[in-house]
């Protein structure tokens, strides 16, 4: 597992004495074990915004405005059989090379390629000089305009943060209204408890405010953050 | 870093007459308190969520032990591991023994606080190991050797012109006559400088917004991609955590997340909030093979079961200095240290000492704007003004301020004594202004004549015309 | 609304008491016209937030077991400042904390002490004042005021009823003036930095005349204004409201 050796033991033995003494003085242990238990074992929703608190269109609807409002482009098609052509139009609307690199989802595999023989793919996760990368979201949320991407050999995350454009396959019932929605999703999927190395919550291209404010995308990640919906 | 915070008030003589950064902070002002009111705008759950949210950071807190015990034993089964760091010392410690284990040459950084509060890149320059800031804003301070100035927008305080000369003066390998004029350009060239770090780094260090026991993971909240590329690229990635990032559960952290960006920046969600778990996996292509949190005190848990326990409910949003009028006229770097505006008032005494902060908490006017924008609901001002008692119980509070006060007190104590003395205070006032309805300059009143004019009083005190029975 | 004519003892605050006794005589007269009876009761000084803002509890507390005494027999405690109205209602509680004597006294206390025109708006239920000002003027809202007692509506409420008067809003009124009690003596450059922005919002209104609840922003705004050589007068809004504006305006001579 790890390389090097490091001793914190005598630290964490400290600190857990400070925080056990001050902490749990005037409640008895039980009580306290008790609380933290069950609000782990339930991981109960709190408030959560009506916004999203809509039918399926409407949820798509919100999603698709939410996510162009943060400079994400989307398209629906009406199934898979689409999706090599929605890519193939993307990549000529924006004079990208007909080349785009992804992993080994089968949904994205099992694409009728055969549509677009033009176009080179490349498998694995991305290099320096990748240009379009191509992600099958494990989810989204309609909130804020959120694609939930899952680690993997599926979908590397490297694919999510190098190449300068992104294009991302979302089903549309696998689009949630809130990030609540999204919690259970994982969970089905992962099991209780835990989460895949990474979970990348993906609301438009990459941006940065740092100087004087001016919101300029592109900052280290993508530059284009492309959804393709499909809605069969 | 270097602390100034015992020169606060030499730091803001410097600040007020610096025209450059008045002009930032000009832009910071307008811009943050738009933006932030315009998301509330948006989400009628706002106040509601700000209630959960510190209500759920007071039941962690409440329960810290106890999350750590599961979160440590979560982060161990994906293959990670929990380093704990009483000082900040130990936490640079622990890290550089970590890069020193991989020969580490490169280490890329995504924004951290923590990393700034331990002074971290100094000590792994001078192992010989090259921290580079990757966040843009961190980059340009990096390369200017300034320490931040906001805690979300570290180079809040220059101007593009600022940056411009930076990067022509450090970027000498690209041609003189590029176009650097524009922010477009300047981003554009950040982002090709840093491309080929990313990928050559031997380690990448993070902070961490947030630690959810429930799953064992660490989350960050950004909108470049750099804290991603930092921690996905490298063999290594190291978080940095302090103590109270630590929240239960997937669905405690998505409330707090919700009002997170909202009062940071204006944004209903950061671009990217990602949440690391772990180690990569077997059938994983890329990602990190080792995943180390170092997990620093450095003060907090002393602040727990005490007065200012509920600082540690700070997200570190940022909206509580860009909604200070003393922040605006001053700028972060008068503050002195890695945290400014009023919760790096609460927060530096705790950590520094207040001997060393003293100015910060008593630099503010108690306006409440922090407290009214907080999205932790954290009482600002009363904090700031237990720092003041603590001062005052330990003699710290100027002498001057100290004799004036009792002098004052007694009287005030004493309405017929009170009433009798400020009854010849007026007299004697209206006797050295001659007749004149203010004046320009007072003996004693130095504060106020600088800037202002003193209104003089009108006639007798109102206690005086009551008591005898009439208006005027 | 109360039945029988409320007993309100003033509390004048330190200020009024001795840089402008004509706020306590306005305040008086809208106490009187919206059907109380008034009393100011001898033995009070100040509020204590110099001492309880300098981080000195004890002189607070034996300052404000002063002021719970002496005004504990009236219905309600009217003062024409919401840093002072806000010192007794929100802090005066918090100051005897576990004091099985002080807090419940503290809390009844706390509990019918309010601002003079958030009294009259929220309590009285007025919304109209009987009094007349030919001119243009600016409110600006006092921290304490604004955020701890809510009061932002009922100044404009009642100034909307003047005759004749005209109320422009400039930009930030609610922006911090930058007195802060002994913040403007102990950080003067800094509240100098606050008091001259509020001035030049002030100024850019265009109003004859700048309002607000509480006298030490008032001095502290009049005094930028004047040392600006600025014409713009400065008054206390219960001068306005109770028709009481043949004084001369703060920091201005006959």
């Amino acid at each position: 597992m790890s390389k090097v050796q490091i001793d914190t033991k005598a630290n964490r033995d400290r600190l857990f004495d400070k925080m056990r003494t001050t902490l749990g003085g005037a409640v008895d242990a039980a009580t306290r074990d008790q609380a933290v238990r069950k609000r782990l074992e339930r991981h109960g929703r709190n408030l959560v915004p009506e916004r999203s608190n809509l039918d399926a269109a409407g949820q798509l609807e919100l999603f698709r405005v939410q996510a162009e409002a943060v400079s994400a482009t989307v398209v629906d098609v009406d199934s898979h059989a689409d999706v090599p052509e929605a890519i193939t139009d993307y990549l000529r609307q924006h004079n990208l090379p007909a080349r785009i690199k992804h992993g080994a989802d089968k949904v994205l595999t099992a694409l009728p390629w055969d549509k677009t023989p033009a176009l080179a793919r490349d498998h694995g996760p991305a290099h320096g000089d990748d240009a379009v990368s191509l992600s099958h979201a494990f989810a989204a949320v309609a909130e804020t305009g959120t694609l939930i991407l899952a680690s993997g050999p599926d979908n590397p995350t490297s694919l999510n943060f190098l190449p300068e454009n992104h294009i991302v396959v979302l089903d549309a019932s696998t689009l949630g209204g809130s990030y609540e929605d999204a919690w259970d999703s994982l969970r089905k999927t992962y099991g209780e408890g835990t989460l895949p190395r990474a979970v990348n919550m993906i609301s438009g291209p990459s941006r940065t405010a740092d100087v004087e404010q001016t919101i300029q995308l592109g900052a280290h990640g993508p530059r284009r953050l492309h959804v393709i919906v499909v809605k069969g | 870093m270097d602390i100034t915070s015992p020169a606060f008030k030499s730091n803001v003589k410097r600040a007020l007459a610096d025209p450059q950064l008045q002009r930032a902070m000009g832009n910071v002002k307008r811009g943050f308190i738009k933006k932030r009111q315009a998301a509330f705008d948006k989400l009628p759950e706002f106040d509601a969520l700000r209630d959960q949210a510190r209500d759920i950071k007071n039941h962690t807190l409440a329960h810290l032990d106890l999350y750590y015990e599961i979160y440590e034993q979560k982060v161990r089964d994906a293959g990670g591991e929990v380093h704990w760091a009483s000082t900040a010392e130990d936490a640079r410690d622990i890290i550089l023994q970590i890069c020193q284990a991989h020969g580490a040459r490169t280490v890329t950084k995504g924004k951290s606080m923590i990393a700034e509060e331990i002074a971290l890149n100094d000590h792994l320059e001078q192992a010989g190991i090259t921290p580079v800031e990757t966040d843009l804003g961190e980059y340009i301070i990096q390369l200017r050797n300034e320490p931040p100035s906001h805690i979300i927008g570290p180079a809040i305080h220059l101007n593009r012109d600022q940056v411009e000369e930076s990067f022509r003066a450090v970027h000498t390998d690209l041609p003189d006559d590029r176009p650097l004029g524009e922010v477009s350009e300047l981003v554009d060239e950040a982002r090709a400088i840093l491309r080929q770090k990313y990928i050559d780094a031997d380690v990448g260090i993070t902070g961490a917004n947030y630690l959810v026991a429930e799953t064992g993971t660490s989350i960050i909240v950004t909108n470049e991609g750099n804290g991603d590329l930092t921690q996905t690229l490298p063999k290594v990635h190291i978080v940095c955590a302090s103590l109270e990032k630590m929240v239960p559960t997937l669905e405690d952290v998505s409330t707090i997340l919700r009002v997170l960006a909202r009062s940071a920046t204006g944004q209903e969600f950061s671009t990217y909030t990602t949440l690391s778990t772990g180690a990569r996996r077997t059938e994983d292509v890329d990602g990190p093979e080792e995943y180390h949190v170092v997990v620093l005190d450095n003060g907090r848990s002393d602040m727990l079961g005490t007065e200012f326990q509920d600082m540690l409910r700070c997200i570190r949003c940022g909206a509580c200095m860009n909604h200070c009028p003393v922040y605006h006229a001053v700028g972060g770097h008068a503050y002195g240290w890695v945290y400014p505006g009023p919760m790096g008032s609460v927060l530096t005494p705790t950590l520094i000492g207040i001997d060393q902060a003293g100015h910060l908490p008593n630099a503010s006017s108690f306006c409440g704007r922090c407290e009214a924008v907080c999205p932790m609901r954290i009482p600002l001002p009363k904090m700031m003004r237990h720092w003041r008692e603590r001062e005052f119980e330990r003699h710290l509070t100027p002498r001057t301020v100290r004799t004036s006060l009792a002098l004052w007190a007694y009287f005030a104590r004493r309405p017929a004594l009170y009433h009798l003395t400020s009854s010849m205070f007026i007299r004697a006032l209206k006797l050295f202004a001659f007749g004149r309805a203010r004046l320009k300059s007072v003996p004693l009143a130095g504060g106020w004549t600088r800037h202002r004019d003193l209104p003089m009083p009108t006639g007798q005190t109102f206690q005086e015309m009551w008591r005898a029975g009439g208006d005027e | 609304m109360p039945e029988k004519a409320p007993h309100v003892g003033l509390f004048v605050t330190c200020l009024v008491d001795v840089f402008r006794p004509g706020v306590g005589w306005a305040a008086v007269k809208l106490l009187r016209n919206a059907g109380c009876v008034v009393d100011v009761p001898r033995a009070q000084t100040c509020c204590g937030q110099p001492a309880y803002n300098t981080g000195d509890r004890a002189d607070t507390r034996a300052i404000a077991e002063g002021v719970i005494a002496a005004f504990e027999p009236f219905d309600y405690v009217v003062a024409p400042s919401g840093s002072c109205a806000g010192m007794i209602k929100k802090h005066y509680p918090e100051l005897f904390t576990g004091d099985a004597a002080w807090e419940p006294r503290a809390k009844a206390l706390s509990a019918k002490t309010h601002e003079l025109v958030s009294f009259l708006v929220d309590v009285m239920g007025m919304d109209t004042v009987d009094a007349a000002f030919a001119g243009t003027v600016t409110y600006h809202d006092s921290c304490s005021g604004l955020r701890e007692l809510g009061i932002k509506e009922q100044p404009r409420t009642l100034l909307g009823s003047v005759d004749g008067l005209e109320l422009r809003e400039m930009e930030d009124t609610d922006v911090c003036c930058g007195f802060g009690g002994t913040f403007c003596v102990k950080y003067p450059d800094i509240s100098n930095t606050m008091v001259t922005n509020k001035a030049g919002c002030a100024s850019a209104a265009e109003a004859d005349t700048l309002l607000a609840g509480d006298l030490g922003c008032l001095m502290n705004i009049a005094g930028k204004l004047k040392r600006q050589g600025s014409s713009m007068q400065v008054r206390h809004v219960a001068e306005v409201l109770a028709g009481r504006t043949d004084d001369p305006a703060i920091g201005e001579g006959n």
